[in-house]
């Protein structure tokens, strides 16, 4: 009961802070330019069928209508239609959705996995070469530019060495789509050859999309047990002779990983605007791309509907965030 | 020799920008089978690392070990397998009661997760030969260290130790956090438990409650107690015998009664007259508390003390017996026949 | 200003501090002395078409790219772009950011949780997303590329000299000074800004990494200074149909930018180690 009280309150700071980006997105999009309506109709469009877009559109109208007409729009899910493909943006975007979630989960869960137990290591060891060695490896990460990193990748695995595919999510026939989520899908329905391949597939990008956040969370993990370390209750439980591993990964991991959690935010903003570049790096079909192809056609809706989007996602999930750390942290949930 | 600890001529030092401090100086102290021993001294005067040396939880790189014992039940701590004493002795045979209840619990977890951690490892119904992880917690086992753990939450006055097990630390008070601790300390069934200053952090008008329930509950197990404290109010109350430190080396050993009312050292005796009726602070020694990175030679309190000799800044004085387990440090004991003051 | 002194001597005992520093103004040195330092300072406008694609060799440091021009004279000319860029928008976002977390900071009202919550929207979205928008709205140049970068950054010194404003505001001797009756002008010039410097050194460098690479993104996707400005980001796109044959056309401009972020994330650090614990001790010593 609590918890949902806890949901609510946080809820209430959710709604302004997505309207104060609607309006951020709406005043760029149709206060700024000189005349938003022709940038919507293209380069090629005439006068006249700027006007008839004009009025069909209903850009003529005070502003304060069209915004209110836009919010509306978006609650019904319609974020405009596609310029290029001429299709509604909303049905794009969810075609492509699977493919931006896989590539976006399976670069999480590896740099969780990887990333947390290697922070408490450096943590543990500190100095040691071991701790030196990454702590290299996350400057250099978070210096890298990660398209650059994701084509040097492709350069070296898959034009030099031919060690993965060079893009794409899948060579051949992808398996019988349930979720589109391709590792699944092909688990479901045993096709070991298409589960190999949608994984060779996720290799580069997702190692691309993942080193950013490896190296943070490697950052803040290191950080959160060395301070941890310094407590009071570690001192007691040497004291009564607890066994190490379990004061480290259980009494201690636990203390550093709720401030670890509240930088999933963060990772998750890494890894969602890491996402737009890299797609378009590897030729992902997923969300990225299909900005990035918007972008060079100037299909100015579709750039649009996906910023709109994208806000969107982000503030939910730092919703979600801010929930998992009341639930980490007991403390909170007793305040 | 019935003697459960034996502190034999200990020397520690800390790293300092100046220098290595020599914070345990040759310190020496004996603690009996069911005797609590009060350690008694000016902050700094090195009582907690003398208490974080016998558990062997010395800040590792910052200070060193480089001489003496420590015996317990005639094995030396600092020459076992690290691993033996971590398992065996910390937490089992030698427990601990900080001085902070406010943050020496893990506040994230709750304190029944606490104390069933402590006991699936630190329980005296745990084998001897018990394998680490892999044996696993048997469900008996579990069972009885559960009652056992609510039967001294009782003991100790928490109410409702049923609940209390599923709270988180933060929602205790102070006084009920030291008790927990208590618990803590006594559930594996000790031999010796080091209370490192348990009632400092506390408010005055609890500080009496708790020390008196520590002293019964250590009294009705035989369990010996290593108590410190800057406190000469709480040594009196709850101690068989008061030990006194100064600049790293123990000046003077006595059971309580002789301590109070017959000191034979000069800087007991400063103590106590420094003590103003009910507030047990020390205050107004003349002097300063001397520099452990090069501390005075002969006697380490000879340049305070008004009946100091040449001798006394020459030569390191030997303990003296003065009484009847009543030792000091010093080359002009003043041994009382008259009450003091 | 022995302050200063005391900064940089901290600093240059810190070896990756150092380092740091050294790649900063390896940077600063390429943008001024790019016309000296290039050996073909005229490429980056004409073009040799007969030259195209040719490997690194003597005539050519860094080999050429598709017009036939010589890439490392290219890549130097592309250091202004990159140095321009990051510290005009570090700048601005640092001139509009700062005001409102002071004023923020010092509020207790409707207007202090107006501008946190703006600035908490600019914050909510990634950079790049909201970057690409305005930066696709105004059309792709090098000032909308610093307005884009800038409109975007603004937020974060906002916060940073809010937190550090309110937490000021505790400290005893603000309180005092205020209850005297000093003005808040007085309060703030005298007490407060001198407390926030530090943080805003701090963020100001490593804010000039994340600026950089996200301009280069920018660049990659096409959204920057239009050719033929040697932007490096740019130059990385254009080197893709080229691969893997001309390698070191898409290597060279990523390891410069690399580099140059390096350097600034590894002066951060070293700035955030000997400012920060400097700035809790000046505070300790406030209480008195």
């Amino acid at each position: 009961m609590r918890l949902f009280a806890l949901f609510l309150h946080r809820l209430v700071w959710f709604v302004p802070t997505l309207l104060g980006l609607l309006v951020v997105t709406f005043v760029i999009s149709r206060v700024i330019p000189a005349d938003p309506v022709a940038l919507v109709a293209g380069e090629t469009a005439t006068p006249g069928q700027v006007d008839a877009l004009r009025r069909q559109l209903g850009y003529d109208r005070p502003l304060p209508v069209q915004f209110v007409t836009y919010v509306v729009q978006l609650v019904r899910g319609d974020l405009g239609r596609s310029l290029y493909t001429t299709r509604p943006i909303a049905d794009d975007l969810a075609a492509r959705l699977p493919a931006t979630i896989e590539l976006t989960v399976v670069a999480m869960v590896v740099s969780v996995l990887i990333g947390i137990p290697l922070g408490v290591c450096s943590a543990l060891w500190r100095n040691s070469w071991l701790d030196h060695g990454l702590r290299v490896i996350t400057v250099s990460g978070l210096a890298i530019a990660s398209f650059w990193l994701g084509i040097m990748l492709q350069l070296l695995f898959a034009m030099r060495l031919g060690w993965m595919p060079l893009n794409g999510r899948i060579s051949g026939f992808p398996p019988r789509g349930i979720t589109g989520l391709l590792l699944v899908d092909s688990a479901l329905a045993w096709d070991g050859p298409a589960f190999a391949g949608a994984l060779a597939h996720l290799a580069l990008p997702a190692a691309t999309l993942a080193f950013p956040a490896l190296a943070t969370l490697v950052r803040f993990t290191r950080a959160g047990v060395l301070d941890v370390m310094q407590s009071n209750f570690v001192l007691y439980e040497r004291a009564m002779g607890l066994p190490r591993a379990l004061i480290v990964w259980k009494y201690i991991l636990r203390n550093a990983l709720t401030s670890t959690v509240t930088q999933m935010g963060l990772l998750f903003g890494i890894l969602l605007a890491g996402a737009v570049v890299i797609e378009a790096v590897f030729d992902w079909p997923g969300i990225g791309t299909y900005a990035v192809n918007s972008i060079i056609r100037s299909d100015y809706n579709a750039v649009m509907g996906f910023t709109v989007w994208a806000g969107t996602i982000f503030i939910v999930v730092n919703l979600l965030v801010d929930v998992a750390h009341t639930l980490i942290d007991p403390r909170e949930r007793t305040t | 020799m019935d003697e459960l600890l034996g502190v034999r001529e200990l020397e520690v030092s800390y790293a300092t920008d100046r220098g290595p401090a020599r914070v345990l100086d040759k310190i020496s102290l004996a603690i009996a089978p069911g005797e609590v021993v009060g350690l008694v001294g000016e902050s700094g005067c090195g009582k907690t690392t003398l208490a974080r040396a016998v558990l062997g939880i010395l800040p590792v790189g910052a200070a060193r070990v480089h001489g003496g014992e420590i015996l317990f039940k005639g094995r030396d701590l600092l020459r076992e397998d690290p691993r033996a004493v971590n398992d065996r002795i910390r937490g089992r045979a030698i427990t601990f009661i900080p001085q902070d209840p406010f943050t020496s619990f893990n506040p994230v977890f709750t304190v029944g997760t606490q104390l069933m951690d402590l006991m699936r490892w630190k329980s005296p119904r745990r084998a001897a030969d018990a394998d680490g992880w892999f044996r696993g917690y048997p469900r008996e086992r579990r069972r009885a260290d559960r009652d056992a753990v609510l039967e001294i939450l009782r003991a100790v006055q928490i109410p409702e130790p049923e609940r209390a097990l599923g709270r988180l630390p933060h929602e205790f008070s102070g006084g009920q956090r030291q008790r927990v601790m208590i618990a803590m300390a006594l559930l594996p069934q000790p031999d010796l438990v080091i209370a490192d200053e348990p009632t400092t952090a506390l408010d005055v008008t609890i500080q009496a409650q708790i020390l008196r329930l520590l002293r019964q509950l250590v009294k009705e197990r035989s369990v010996s107690v290593l108590f410190t404290t800057h406190d000469l109010g709480t040594a009196h109350e709850i101690c068989d015998r008061v030990v006194v430190m100064y600049a790293g080396q123990e000046m003077e050993s006595a059971p309580t009664d002789a301590f109070f009312r017959r000191p034979a050292h000069p800087y007991t005796r400063r103590l106590l007259a420094s003590v103003p009726g009910a507030d047990g602070e020390i205050r107004d020694i003349p002097g300063e508390v001397p520099s452990l990175v090069d501390p005075p030679s002969g006697c380490r309190f000879h340049p305070r003390c008004d009946a100091a000799t040449e001798a006394c800044a020459v030569a390191l004085p030997e303990a003296k017996l003065v009484g009847a387990d009543h030792e000091v440090r010093c080359h002009h004991p003043s041994v009382m026949t008259a009450e003091w003051p | 200003m022995t302050g200063v002194w005391f900064v940089l001597a901290r600093v240059g005992r810190d070896r990756s501090a150092l380092l740091g520093l050294v790649l900063i103004l390896a940077l600063v040195v390429a943008a001024l002395g790019a016309p000296l330092l290039a050996t073909h300072p005229d490429d980056v406008f004409e073009l040799h078409p007969a030259k195209r694609l040719r490997p690194p060799s003597g005539e050519a440091w860094l080999g050429t790219d598709r017009m036939g021009s010589d890439i490392y004279s290219r890549l130097l000319f592309g250091a202004r772009i990159t140095i321009l860029i990051g510290v005009i928008a570090v700048g601005a976002s640092l001139v509009v950011g700062v005001p409102v977390g002071l004023v923020a900071g010092y509020h207790h009202g409707w207007l202090s949780d107006l501008l946190m919550r703006v600035s908490d929207i600019f914050l909510a979205v990634p950079q790049v997303v909201l970057a690409i928008l305005i930066a696709q709205t105004l059309g792709p140049s090098l000032p909308n590329v610093i307005l884009a970068l800038s409109a975007t950054y603004w937020p974060w010194f906002a916060r940073v000299v809010y937190a550090e404003t309110r937490a000021l505001q505790k400290e005893v001797f603000v309180e005092s000074t205020a209850a005297l009756g000093a003005s808040p002008w007085r309060v703030t010039a005298l007490h407060v800004l001198p407390n926030i410097v530090s943080p805003i050194i701090v963020r100001a460098s490593i804010g000039m990494g994340f600026t950089i690479l996200t301009a280069a993104a920018l660049g990659f996707l096409g959204l920057g200074p239009p050719p033929p400005t040697p932007e490096w980001g740019r130059t990385i796109a254009e080197s893709r149909e080229f691969l893997p044959g001309a390698w070191w056309y898409a290597a060279a401009p990523g390891f410069a930018i690399f580099l140059t972020v390096m350097g600034f994330n590894l002066l951060g650090d070293g700035l955030r180690d000997v400012l920060d614990p400097r700035l809790r001790r000046a505070r300790s010593a406030g209480d008195g």
